[in-house]
């Protein structure tokens, strides 16, 4: 099973078991990770599961596509890093995994 | 005035929602959250997609844990609310129970219409509402040769995509003169009616449903108005939902489509809240005009006011309506409510599946339905949570880009 961390904004650390095929939001929500409010429950449609990617783990993880992309672009203060959580299916590899969720979701 | 306890009946998005949100605002008192499905709360919107397609497990369904429940010290009581004893403030359970609270939340829900035809009670005909109905429907689903879907409303042409992708034909029947008639423009009814008959689904306009033939019980033909016979071995109606708002009728509460809340979703009891699909509300983006909307966005975000007001933040609800459905690789997302629109302009190509239809009323945007140009939906969303200033001229100038304009008249 593999380990993911979220580091809240102010710095609080969550070590959250995630199931291979479950993304990364679900495993979040399910492990009662607060400031993740998925309001669309993992549809693509509301902007509001965004993290941002450690940089350790820039580039090992696939491309977000296009409308998790233009989603992006409405989230809270997008970076470079940025992702929606419920766009990233957990796979074997993703052992390890850090996530920082933003100040704010809206 | 704090409240010692909030009984919340309706375990649903809505249901959910409160009793989180109220966690989250930093209530202390007692919640109880009294629902009548099985199970951990969930979400319903895969039920007529992805969980059917087997895109989405069941535990991804549900919203939280157990232990979250546990946790958070939401008291999850499985039984269903037959009466509401607004004299001695407490809820009566089908089970013999009682809860008593010191404010009363109604989130109840809508049941679907039920087909009024003979034969409707066979087996194999399915309306969509709970994960037990995907459950049982998601086998016969992948069996079925001919399916005919009633009603080419949202629910109805999700499940046509699916039926339609598992290898069926798919037949569908509808009152009205397009898909989804009563929710989106012309322009965007025929988007999708191309896009679903490009998968094989078969459309009949203006055609009702006179009866279902059974063999042995099962669901084995239908009849049209017309008089025609065509085969089905399953049979999936979505024609619209009724409020559950028995036990609030009984109660003496006002009704009118639904429970009749205030602009704070207060009902005519000042110890009783109503939010979601059961209640109708003075809508700020409807010209205040009583509206009940059919939204996880309407249920979500009613839920967050209505916990606000509870620990002594009262805001009036005015979140901007909105909504999005997947059909087959197609996404569907509408800003706003474009009831009475009178001038509409287009953005995209429909032959590219990629188009905006911007709706004005008197000058006014009013709402963006957007298929496949999520740019378009998310900057309409800014751009209508504020009194909007987009002109339909402006719109109409060649290579306007909804996007550009939203940042560049952000303030
Ligand atoms: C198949 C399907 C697909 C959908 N797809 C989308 C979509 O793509 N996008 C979107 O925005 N919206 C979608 N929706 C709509 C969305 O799911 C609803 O608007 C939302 O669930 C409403 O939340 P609610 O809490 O008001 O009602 P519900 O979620 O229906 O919850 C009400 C709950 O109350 C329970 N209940 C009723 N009466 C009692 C009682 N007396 N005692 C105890 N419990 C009771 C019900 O059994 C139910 O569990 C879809 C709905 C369905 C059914
Ligand atoms: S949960 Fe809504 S976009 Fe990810």
């Amino acid at each position: 099973m593999p380990t993911l961390t979220f580091i809240e904004h102010n710095g609080t650390e969550h070590h959250v078991h995630g199931d291979i095929g479950q993304s990364v939001m679900q495993a979040a929500t399910f492990a009662s990770v607060p400031g993740i409010p998925a309001d669309c429950g993992g549809a693509c449609a509301c902007a509001t599961c965004h993290c941002y990617v450690d940089e350790a783990w820039v580039g090992r993880l696939p491309e977000a596509e296009g409308s998790e992309s233009d989603m992006l672009d409405y989230a809270f203060e997008r970076r470079d890093t940025s992702r929606l959580t419920c766009q990233l299916w957990i796979t074997a590899e993703m052992d390890g995994l850090v996530l920082r969720l933003p100040e704010s979701q809206f | 005035m704090s409240l010692a306890s909030v009984v919340i009946v309706g375990a649903g998005q809505a249901g959910f929602q409160v009793a989180a949100s109220l966690r989250q605002e930093g209530y202390d008192g007692r919640i109880t959250l009294i629902g009548d499905e099985p199970g951990l709360p969930y979400q319903r919107p895969p039920l007529s997609k992805a969980y059917l397609l087997g895109k989405i497990s069941e535990p991804n369904l549900l919203f939280r844990s157990a232990e979250f429940f546990m946790a958070q010290r939401i008291d999850l009581v499985h039984d269903k609310a037959t009466a509401i004893d607004r004299l001695n403030r407490r809820v009566l359970l089908a089970g013999g129970g009682v809860a008593s609270y010191d404010h009363l939340v109604l989130a109840t829900g809508a049941h679907n219409r039920p087909l009024p035809v003979p034969g409707a009670h066979h087996s194999g005909v399915f309306g969509i509402k709970t994960k037990a109905d995907a459950d049982a429907l998601a086998p016969l689903a992948k069996a079925a040769r001919n399916v005919v879907v009633v009603g080419a409303g949202f629910i109805g042409l999700e499940f046509a995509a699916v039926a339609a992708a598992l290898g069926a034909n798919v037949h569908v029947l509808e009152l009205g003169d397009r898909p989804m008639a009563r929710a989106v423009s012309r322009e965007m009814s025929e988007l999708f009616r191309t896009a679903h008959e490009g998968w094989g689904v078969h459309f009949d306009f203006l055609q009702g449903l006179a009866s279902i033939e059974g063999d042995n019980g099962r669901a084995c033909a239908v009849v049209t108005s017309d008089g025609r016979r065509l085969p089905a071995d399953l049979v999936v109606f979505g024609i619209g939902v009724i409020p559950n708002a028995q036990i609030a009728t009984e109660a003496g509460l006002e009704i009118e489509n639904g429970v009749k809340v205030d602009t704070y979703l207060l009902t005519s009891d000042p110890q009783i809240s109503a939010l979601g699909d059961v209640a109708c509300f003075p809508c700020l983006h409807n010209g205040e005009q009583p509206t009940r909307l059919e939204s996880v966005q309407n249920a979500v975000d009613q839920a967050r006011t209505l916990a606000a007001r509870l620990v002594g933040k009262p805001t009036p609800y005015s979140a901007l309506p909105w909504f999005w459905t997947d059909q087959g690789d197609l996404k569907l997302q509408i800003a706003g409510l474009s009831a009475g629109y009178d001038s509409s302009v287009l953005l995209g190509s429909p032959q590219a599946q990629q188009l905006s239809v911007l709706c004005f009323r008197g000058g006014q945007l009013v709402a963006v339905e957007s298929c496949n140009r999520v740019g378009d939906h998310m900057a309409a969303r800014k751009i209508l949570a504020r009194p909007a200033r987009l002109s339909a001229a402006e719109a109409a100038a060649p290579g306007f880009d909804l996007k550009a304009w939203e940042a560049a008249n952000r303030d």
